[in-house]
């Protein structure tokens, strides 16, 4: 190990152009997942706070009995996904819609007050699924003390599926990136393998293991992957500031993603250096 | 200690390099393996080295069969056997004895043995005075010297030479060739491959195998043995 780890060393002192560059491209490939990771994580708050504000009303009949009243909200909030389920009499509905300028200005006309009494039934973070809210609002139809259901559909659909759109451009934008750290972590490792082919084939010739022959590269592979993470973070945080201080309010990404992402940057390294090394090796 | 059994070696590309060879090299031989270019000097000696596989049949090596060693053991096999070449294969910008060092720390040489059993290598082969010349301030004659203490770093029973006099002065050959007999002396067997047949006469203790076209067309000691 200690061979390794001062054979790696020695390719920073021998190269320092060559391993300064890959971690700079290896940077700079994860200095666009950084954006995109932060990008991604504002989006997700945002569409959180949005999808927080899912809820189904059930309008209930006229004069209904509290007994049925209470069966009713027994039965929804045993249902899956339901969170909470929140009796809206007719007189608080007349309250809150009369928070609303112009309807405050004839409620006091009224004779009879025209808002139905209602159940508002809102959802649990795992619940808050299109699927889930639509079997919860048709179960909530079926009940004989419901007079209709209103849920958003429209909205919801498309909300949803902004969800899903995002998920999949984050895993396939991930993806391309981590593909593109992967070959230049590749190729940096191959070109510094080249540059030690005699120390390898003398290696080879004389009977040392393969293990301490690839372990310095792989040792190099993981440092680049490492430096190259450590830039990234570092042009991430910076991007980050400027926005914040200049543009709008952003929030910085989790501490699980960004040492998630300093992980994968090592493992790239360390993975793609695998491949080249034993590629090489089976050719010598 | 080496023996190959029915050896055939086919390359894609050039078609066979070997053909049904079979022969055993008992330990303490000394070996000259000669042929015309492309006879199959080298791909002999490569396969005892175990850096190939032979197409068929099989390559025993000091216990160690081609048919039944994994990749991953081929180092084993490797420190068994030392090899130099006629182009030596020094690592330039380092001195002598940095070369038979490296060779001596990746074979697994405790770090304080390191200089001291470099320094015996490189006295053992003459060059004791030499150790801290660059490898290309020093003579053909003794960077191939270089090259067999580097061979000898992880103590092999045999030692492989392929053409290792072929950029030397005759002068300078007759030193390698002396170094080998004196080797061999100690008990170490040595496989020489060579096409120069005069220096092969002037060996006559020697035992001579030849290849033409891949296929071992003499073996001086079954000649002899009919004779």
């Amino acid at each position: 190990m200690a061979h390794a780890v001062r054979e790696a060393a020695s390719a920073f002192r021998r190269s320092p152009l060559l391993m300064g560059l890959s971690s700079l491209m290896v940077g700079l490939a994860l200095f666009v997942v950084g954006l995109f990771s932060l990008a991604a994580h504002n989006l997700r708050l945002a569409l959180t706070t949005i999808e927080e504000r899912v809820e189904v009303v059930a309008y209930l009949r006229e004069d209904i009995r509290q007994v049925d009243l209470d069966a009713a909200m027994e039965t929804l909030q045993t249902l899956p996904g339901v969170e909470e389920v929140r009796y809206l009499s007719k007189a608080e509905a007349l309250d809150r819609a009369s928070q609303i300028r112009e309807i405050a200005e004839v409620s006091t006309d009224l004779e009879v007050n025209p808002f139905p009494a209602s159940l508002e039934i809102r959802f649990l973070p795992e619940g808050r699924t299109a699927e889930t809210v639509e079997a919860v609002a048709a179960a909530a139809g079926r009940l004989p003390t419901v007079e209709d259901v209103r849920y958003g559909q429209e909205w919801m659909d498309r909300l949803f599926s902004l969800r899903r759109i995002g998920g999949v451009t984050a895993l396939v934008l991930g993806v391309a990136f981590a593909a593109v750290a992967t070959l230049i972590i590749g190729t940096a490792v191959r070109i510094a393998v080249f540059a030690r082919r005699e120390e390898i084939f003398i290696m080879r010739l004389v009977g040392a293991r393969d293990g301490l022959i690839w372990l310095p590269f792989l040792l190099e592979g993981a440092a680049t992957g490492f430096l190259g993470g450590v830039l990234a973070i570092l042009l991430t945080w910076s991007t980050h500031q400027a926005v914040f201080h200049f543009l709008f309010a952003l929030e910085w990404i989790p501490m699980l993603w960004m040492w998630g992402g300093m992980g994968i940057g090592i493992l790239f390294g360390i993975l793609a250096s695998n491949l080249s090394v034993r590629r090489y090796l089976k050719e010598v | 200690m080496i023996k190959l059994l029915d050896v055939t070696k086919v390359y894609p590309r050039t078609g066979n390099a070997l053909e049904e060879v079979s022969l055993h090299i008992p330990k303490g031989s000394f070996v000259f393996l000669t042929g015309h270019s492309g006879s199959g000097k080298s791909t002999t000696l490569n396969l005892i080295h175990m850096g190939e596989k032979p197409t068929s049949g099989e390559v025993r090596v000091s216990g160690y069969s081609s048919l039944r060693t994994p990749r991953r053991d081929v180092w084993k096999v490797r420190r068994r056997v030392g090899f130099v070449f006629q182009d030596f294969r020094l690592l330039p910008g380092r001195d002598a004895l940095a070369n038979v060092a490296f060779a001596l720390e990746v074979t697994g040489t405790p770090k304080g043995e390191i200089q001291p059993r470099g320094q015996r290598l490189l006295s053992q082969v003459g060059l004791a005075s030499k150790s801290r010349a660059q490898v290309h301030e020093i003579s053909g004659g003794e960077q191939q010297r270089v090259a067999i203490a580097r061979a000898l770093a992880s103590e092999p029973l045999v030692l492989l030479a392929d053409e290792p006099t072929g950029n030397l002065d005759d002068r300078a050959t007759r030193g390698i060739l002396d170094l080998f007999w004196e080797l061999n002396a100690m008990g170490m067997a040595v496989v020489m491959a060579t096409h120069d047949l005069e220096l092969v006469r002037s060996y006559p203790a020697a035992r001579v195998l030849e290849l033409d076209q891949g296929r071992l067309v003499y073996d001086s000691s079954q000649t002899e043995g009919k004779g």
